[in-house]
């Protein structure tokens, strides 16, 4: 439809028109600000807990579990880009403390964009058993990590 | 020939003052848009509806995807 509506507009006369062609699903996928009577739906991009533990590909366990809270059992592995490649969970870091990230993280972790509702989220979760979800925009940055918890409150729904 | 954009080229036209131009069906747009969009569906787009736009202004104009 934009391709069409942007031709219109230049045989029109308008001479400077552009067209979003990734759209509005692009535009949300990022969670940029929207309107509108579904906009205020409770969206998982709000929910987000960070900071969250990072790691990267070429540090040992022992490297991480020397700077991680006990608190957390899960470690999120990026490149210097902040593009998820893997994670972590605390089975993984109770192993061997000379291996490397590389070689024990959970390759290409589910992801969820931050425009995801959270009842939908929520539903997911309970589906699948879940206790977190990961949040990236569309081209795998990290923007954090959603809590079943959290989406639970904000859907208004119990487990 | 309307030059495909970026998200991020989007947001650069959007703070130097271009106008932000939603085609898809009326009910879809009260439902949810980009914020600071207005609403010309594609059906609707001719002269008259145009003519609120601004000519000296960049006009960007968006759907869902790349539909």
């Amino acid at each position: 439809m934009s391709p069409r509506a942007a031709w219109r507009l230049e045989a029109m006369g308008f001479e400077k028109v552009y067209e979003y062609a990734a759209g509005e699903e692009d535009w949300a996928a990022a969670g940029l600000p929207l309107e509108g009577s579904s906009a205020s739906v409770p969206r998982i991009g709000d929910l987000v807990r960070t900071p969250v533990p990072l790691a990267e590909l070429d540090e040992t366990v022992a490297d991480v579990n020397g700077r991680i809270d006990e608190e957390w059992d899960t470690v999120i592995v990026v490149n210097d880009q902040d593009v998820v490649l893997g994670r972590l969970y605390r089975t993984q870091l109770d192993e061997d403390p000379g291996a490397t990230v590389k070689d024990v993280m959970q390759e290409g972790p589910s992801t969820f964009r931050p425009n995801v509702s959270a009842s939908e989220m929520h539903e997911y979760m309970r589906k699948h058993d879940l206790e977190t979800a990961l949040v990236t925009t569309s081209e795998g940055v990290l923007v954090g990590l959603v809590t079943l918890e959290d989406v639970e409150k904000a859907s208004g729904r119990s487990s | 020939m309307p030059e495909i954009v970026s998200r991020e080229r989007v947001q650069d036209l959007l703070s130097h003052g271009a106008q932000l131009v939603d085609v898809l069906p009326e009910d879809e747009y009260a439902e949810q848009h980009i914020a600071g969009a207005v609403s010309i569906p594609l059906k609707e787009l001719d002269q008259a509806a145009a003519s609120q736009l601004d000519p000296a202004r960049p006009i960007i104009v968006y759907c869902w995807d790349y539909q």
